[in-house]
């Protein structure tokens, strides 16, 4: 199962009809999408504006692709469970995100394997469907992601000291 | 213990600035925490915590902006922390400029997804800011903002 998601503040129009397309001449497959405040419907793959942390937990863990923007919740949650996350960047200039900082978040975490950066609906084709056919003889291994304890000692340091 | 337990305020943005903020759990453990972000049903996942919901806003609507500096205003008021700790984006901003006001010590962590530059909100509540963190070492200079280290 594909599961997408799009966060639920903006809307990102462009990825889910980019995954409609690919849905309608992949039937076999099934998706589910969380597409937050859109105008455009799939009508390929069912589909809700919001899910439940809980609901969405549930999605996610099931779903053997992720796709989604490049944000920073679904990339950490994404390289912990071991998922193949397909990404594409919101840009500014399309009026999808206020700055273009995705474009930077996709450069610094491309380099991940289990991580797919795609601009269009041509890339998002490809990258899925090489991602399922390794998916058929193996899976992604999770990384296992710490916080900094440098980090953690300057937070606990400055509030004992305040 | 002798002192009364210190209270922290932990507020973000939904998605990825609340899972960031999340990571920062294991600094937490003496204290009272209370957790506020701009999606309500975190309720469920913010374990044990006292949880308050603040609406969302963003640049692009001023008055959306404006209620949500106000529900900041009322956590702030309600909790009277002794530190806030944000990882962004508006309503960071808005807490830290309101906890400096009430004598709160704060702490702004950008987000990692900020590569080339600061985020917004973390550029304007630099000066609000007590301890000013970035998650690149290229962006960390002298002056601040200051790298320690990543939540992941």
């Amino acid at each position: 199962m594909i599961f997408l998601t799009t966060g639920t503040q903006l809307p990102f129009d462009r990825l889910v009809e980019a995954l409609d397309r690919w849905a309608e001449v992949n039937k076999e497959c099934p998706v589910f999408g969380q597409i937050g405040p859109g105008s455009y419907k799939p009508r390929h793959f069912t589909f809700t504006q919001w899910l439940s942390p809980s609901e969405y937990a549930e999605h996610f863990s099931k779903a053997r692709i992720v796709v989604s923007h490049v944000g920073m919740g679904t990339i950490i949650s994404g390289l912990e469970a071991g998922k193949p996350l397909v990404l594409m960047p919101r840009l500014a200039s399309l009026g999808e995100h206020r700055n273009d900082h995705q474009l930077g978040s996709a450069e610094k975490f491309s380099h991940h394997a289990s991580i797919d950066i795609v601009q269009d609906h041509a890339a998002l084709c490809e990258k899925l469907s090489i991602r399922r056919q390794q998916l058929e003889s193996s899976g992604v291994e999770s990384v296992s992601l710490e916080t900094s304890p440098q980090l953690i000692e300057k937070i606990q340091q400055f509030i004992e000291g305040s | 213990m002798i002192n009364q337990q210190k209270k922290i305020l932990m507020i973000s943005s939904s998605g990825g600035h609340w899972v960031q903020m999340n990571r920062l759990m294991p600094a937490m453990e003496n204290y009272e925490v209370h957790m506020a972000c701009t999606e309500k049903s975190y309720r469920e996942v913010a374990k044990g915590q006292h949880f308050y919901h603040v609406l969302d806003a963003s640049q692009t609507s001023k008055l959306r902006l404006i209620v949500q500096a106000l529900m900041v205003l009322m956590v702030l008021i309600r909790v009277k922390p002794d530190v806030v700790l944000t990882t962004g984006a508006a309503p960071g901003f808005f807490a830290l400029l309101f906890a400096k006001k009430m004598g709160a010590k704060t702490i702004w962590l950008d987000s990692i997804a900020n590569v080339h530059e600061l985020s917004l909100a973390g550029k304007k509540a630099r000066k609000y800011a007590d301890v000013f963190l970035t998650q690149w070492p290229h962006l960390a200079s002298d002056s601040g903002p200051e790298y320690c280290g990543t939540v992941i």
